[in-house]
């Protein structure tokens, strides 16, 4: 049994595992506090023979420390979540020089069209590629997800990239693989009947390789 | 029973506010927040694609819609009127009103009618002849907010003509204003939510 | 005079019982303890159906290569040659989360308990408007029927997820489901209707209802939560229905609110869903929450911690849980810059419920702790809620929920809430209020072991669906095998299911007590629980009309322990004026 996050290879993955592990710890805290707390009471308060119960109403004291300190802990959390999400979500800020894809979800399939070998899309050289998707290491990606038909869900958990891919909207996406290797994208929205086996390839490749691909691409077209 | 028992046994003071009254309010919030529903799609829609939007009295009839508002607004007026002839038992006033309230309703109702029916086969919209509510999002939240507005309409002047048939028998009176006091609110809300409509589909 | 008429509506209505035809007693009946009744038989067994769907989907994602045994019992639409086909697969999964929240949950809190509870714990003869909720049980029929019978129209039943995003739930072309979408549709704004007239009478019976001396702040919690629940519906109900209206219009006349093709938006869909959903997911809460406070100060003979704490709790989640339905949304392509405001009204949202989970510990410290069943559902509700709550923290942190967003995450979170929360909650309400109801007791080992059986396979089921998640498994696939990243998981999903069917089998275990119960149970007593709410001051079960007499109120609603009671440790709302106890919390 393997109950664990896949390895990383991605820069906002970092991050992302980062946030998770440090709310993995924070909860696993809580969680031993409550759980912890319930088992011994009922252990220590269960009803014996000529045991009374103590007459209390609640403790305003009390009730300010336990509202205030989840308070502090989730502002400084959501803060700290919030920055890390524009940072990785906001388009304005993703890198101007990124390699940028076209990915269209269709019922139940992934259309990948290639800048081609000028890196540019909308040029002469695109071609597309059904559920391939080849791309360089180290280097900024930006996928302009669309749809053609439903929503779906573009979602490669090694690179720990997902996002919907909805009709009438173009929704561009930023990562990068740190390193090459083969991966997968899965389809994380229910799509219809084939939602379950809408996959693809991912190929990650140095970047000779990806030029070699290109090129070979280029002649087979 | 001693006094002060029975003071201390009256039940709690909610807003008092008799029940029936309690319940209109309670109901037209929740109808609130079904043309809020509506509403805000229509903002939202229209704010995503305002070019495929017709210009105010391009498609709609203005003026007659205009007339059928005004209509509405007196009929609340009337209503108003029924509900303070009752409670001066003025049995002739009661039945006047409510019947000129009733009647209103309806004729907002005929207007209505005929105001779809002119779009319907005669309307003009982007080229193509009729205008239906499969004419793009305008023609789809036209007709969904103003049918469901119409239909509110309708479900009043059948309480309308309900509370006149009542009135016929003497059943209001001082004694017994509730039932049009509460019928009284959601005519009132009917027309307001008609007002706004009014001002965001056709005049704006 | 207030006194003499509510008398004399007491007398009048107890003494029409005996005028009533076995028609108006008992099937079409404006007693708000006869239609919670209806409730909870109409309720339990939707519970069942829904639980039976799941069943099917487990033995799919676990097995997805065998057929299902006895197969052959269902058309071939659904199983062909005894596989599950996928559409039928996404029917089950949209139909299992349907009924579960719209036919079972939603409607045994608030139908079942709100009717049942309301007026006897505010001292009232009956519900504001007793006609209008004997309709919104009557609705809730056709509502039924429409959802079982859209499984045999061509076509299936609905495939478009609970959610039903569009496009995919508004062009048949899509998924093939035309009618039974619609159906499904349909159904949805009877339920609606329905929940809006209980709203309506549960909001006007606290407001103008309740008995001398029944302050607001001596409310038990119980209707305090079922209150603001309403309130939730009323406000949030008559929005899906809009929404719901428009999707049928997409559906059949040919509009296109939610369709690009026509100018439409997608997203559109989502905000009202989730302007719905959220507060609805409150809905299914709140109530449960209420359960546990009353259980929890009742078994441990004390009163509950911070009253008035809880009560603001109840109050702030209702109102924030009308801000924060853009966290379904963060990754749906909602403008990125929203995430940041969701993020942080979805974390406050916490707040209270840890509060909440506070002052429950509280209740219990240095108490004088019953473990009867009831009780021990309402620890066990406090202890997996508060997991359900914590994996809430993980999808809230917007970087995280890229991951996790549409995993089995998700779905171990949403049973953490609902199952072992809102459902535990619900178990331990109909072991605790079912001698009230029915006048005899449920039988306690049994009702033991059913909580132990529940608790175990529960979170054998549901816990290793985090890790699930953790390894990236979708939410509503079919079947997970050609995926490199999954290959690891068929051992944990077995598991998962042979616990599955463990569990719905000690469903089977209650369901025997509670009907064996009906008839062999131990009679009751009045007070079976020495409890001190309004209810148990009445005979079991209560007479038509609740009480002969109205009862007065003098003290809050849950003095256990009181020192000034010697002779027994629970004073009731309505005895001994001469007793001085404080209004609420202090
Ligand atoms: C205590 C604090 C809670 C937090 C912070 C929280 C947070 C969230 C978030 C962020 C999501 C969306 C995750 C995603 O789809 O990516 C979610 C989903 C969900 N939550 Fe909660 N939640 C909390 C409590 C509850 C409660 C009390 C309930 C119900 C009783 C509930 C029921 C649900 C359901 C049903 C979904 C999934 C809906 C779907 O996509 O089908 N949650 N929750
Ligand atoms: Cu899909
Ligand atoms: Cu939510």
């Amino acid at each position: 049994m393997d109950w664990a996050l896949p390895p990383n290879y991605s820069t906002h993955g970092v991050v992302i595992d980062q946030l998770f592990w440090i709310i993995f710890w924070l909860t696993a805290a809580a969680f031993v506090l409550v759980e912890g707390g319930l088992l011994w009471f009922i252990f220590k308060y269960r009803s014996r023979e000529g045991q009374k119960a103590h007459y209390t109403h609640g403790s305003n004291k009390l009730e300010v420390i336990w509202t205030a300190i989840p308070v502090l802990v989730f502002a400084v959390l959501g803060a700290y979540s919030g920055t890390k999400w524009a940072e990785i979500k906001n388009a304005s800020g993703f890198p101007p020089d990124a390699l940028q894809f076209q990915v269209v979800g269709k019922q139940f399939e992934w259309n990948i069209t290639y800048p081609g070998i000028d890196r540019q899309l909308g040029t002469a050289d695109d071609f597309t590629v059904l559920n391939q998707f080849h791309f360089p290491v180290n280097e900024d990606i930006v996928v302009n997800l669309e749809s053609e038909d439903v929503i779906h869900s573009f979602f490669i958990p090694e690179l720990r990239v997902k996002s919907d891919a909805v009709p009438g909207m173009v929704i561009p996406v930023w990562f990068d693989s740190r390193q090459a290797g083969e991966f997968q994208i899965a389809c994380a929205e229910l799509c219809g009947l084939g939602h379950y086996r809408m996959r693809a390839s991912v190929t990650v490749h140095e970047t000779a390789d990806y030029e070699a691909w290109l090129a070979s691409q280029a002649t087979a077209q | 029973m001693a006094h002060a028992a029975a003071a201390a046994r009256a039940p709690e003071r909610g807003l008092d506010v008799y029940t029936q009254k309690v319940g209109m309010w309670v109901f037209l919030c929740s109808e609130v927040m079904f043309f809020a529903g509506l509403i805000g799609s229509y903002v939202i829609l229209r704010f995503g694609a305002s070019d495929s939007w017709g210009q105010p009295g391009e498609v709609l009839n203005v003026p007659v819609t205009a007339v059928n508002t005004f209509i509405l607004i007196c009929s609340s007026v009337t209503m108003v009127k029924a509900f303070a002839a009752a409670e001066a038992d003025d049995q002739k006033g009661i039945k006047l009103y409510l019947f000129l309230t009733f009647l209103m309703g309806a004729m907002f109702l005929g207007i209505q009618a005929y105001e779809y029916t002119e779009l319907i086969l005669h309307g003009e919209w982007q080229g193509s002849h009729g205008f239906t509510p499969q004419a793009g999002l305008y023609g789809a939240t036209f007709f969904t907010m103003t049918g469901f507005h119409g239909f509110h309409v309708f479900l009043g002047v059948v309480c309308l003509g309900w509370a006149f048939k009542r009135s016929l028998a003497g059943e209001w009176g001082p004694k017994n204003t509730h039932g049009l006091e509460v019928l009284g609110l959601y005519w009132h809300f009917v027309d307001l939510v008609w007002i706004i409509l009014f001002t965001i589909v056709y005049l704006i | 005079m207030a006194t003499m008429i509510a008398e004399a509506t007491g007398q009048a209505i107890l003494t029409e019982e005996h005028k009533q035809s076995f028609l108006r007693k008992y099937i079409f009946s404006t007693d708000h303890k006869v239609i919670a009744i209806q409730f909870l038989f109409l309720t339990l067994f939707f519970l069942m159906i829904g639980g039976f769907l799941a069943m099917m989907m487990r033995y799919q994602i676990a097995w997805p290569d065998q057929p299902i045994p006895l197969g052959g019992i269902f058309p071939e639409s659904m199983v062909a040659s005894g596989y599950i086909l996928p559409e039928f697969y996404n029917s089950l999964v949209t139909m299992h989360g349907s009924i579960m929240v719209f036919l079972a949950i939603m409607p045994m809190l608030v139908g079942v308990y709100a009717n049942y509870l309301i007026p006897l714990q505010l001292g009232a003869h009956d519900m504001a408007f007793p006609r209008l909720n004997m309709y919104s049980f009557w609705i809730m029929i056709p509502a039924g029927i429409l959802t079982l019978s859209s499984f045999f129209v061509i076509g299936g039943a609905a495939g478009a997820g609970w959610t039903l995003y569009a496009p995919l739930s508004a062009r048949p072309d899509l998924t093939g489901v035309a009618l039974g979408q619609q159906m499904w549709l349909a159904s949805v704004v009877l339920i609606g209707l329905s929940s809006i007239f209980g709203s309506l009478n549960y909001i006007t019976t606290v407001i103008n209802m309740r008995a001398p001396g029944m302050t607001w702040f001596r409310m038990p919690l119980t209707v305090w939560a079922l209150f603001i629940t309403a309130i939730l519906g009323l406000l949030a109900m008559p929005v899906l229905s809009a929404a719901g209206i428009m999707l049928l219009f997409d559906q059949t006349i040919g509009t296109s609110f939610f369709l690009p093709e026509g100018g439409g938006q997608p997203l559109l869909w989502q905000h009202l869903f989730w302007f719905f959903g959220h507060p609805e997911v409150y809905i299914l809460i709140l109530p449960a929450m209420g359960f546990t406070s009353e259980i929890l100060a009742v078994g441990s003979r004390k009163p509950i911690f911070g009253y008035k704490a809880m009560v603001w709790a109840i109050i702030s989640i209702a109102f924030l849980g009308f801000i924060v339905w853009g966290h379904h949304m963060f990754q749906s392509g909602m403008n990125p810059a929203l995430g940041l405001t969701f993020t942080i009204s979805t974390l406050f949202i916490a707040v209270p419920s840890a509060i909440k989970t506070f002052n429950w510990m509280g209740t219990m410290w240095r108490g004088n702790l019953k473990l009867h069943t009831p009780m021990l559902f309402a620890i066990g509700f406090v202890a997996m809620f508060a997991i359900g709550g914590l994996s809430g923290i993980f999808m809230a942190s917007t970087p995280v929920d890229i991951y996790i967003h549409d995993t089995y995450f998700i779905v171990a979170h949403i049973h953490y809430v609902l199952f072992g929360g809102s459902l535990f909650a619900l178990f331990g309400a109909i072991y605790f209020w079912y001698p009230k109801m029915f006048g005899r007791m449920m039988n306690e080992t049994l009702g033991k072991i059913h909580f132990w059986l529940t608790l175990i396979f529960f979170n054998l089921v549901f816990f290793p669906m985090h890790g699930l998640g953790m390894v990236g498994m979708m939410r509503r696939i079919y079947d997970a095998s050609g995926y490199r990243h999954l290959e690891g998981i068929a051992d944990t999903n077995a598991l998962i299911t042979w616990s599955a069917f463990a569990l719905y089998a000690s469903g089977f275990l209650f369901a025997f007590n509670f009907f064996w119960s009906l008839w062999r149970g131990k009679k009751a007593a009045d007070n079976p629980w020495d409890a001190t709410t309004l209810e148990w001051q009445t005979p079991s079960p209560p007479k038509h009309g609740n009480w002969a007499e109205v009862p007065v109120v003098y003290h809050g609603p849950h003095e256990y322990s009181h020192p000034g009671v010697t002779d027994k440790d629970w004073l009731a709302q309505n005895e001994r004026p001469d007793v001085p106890s404080p209004a609420g919390g202090h």
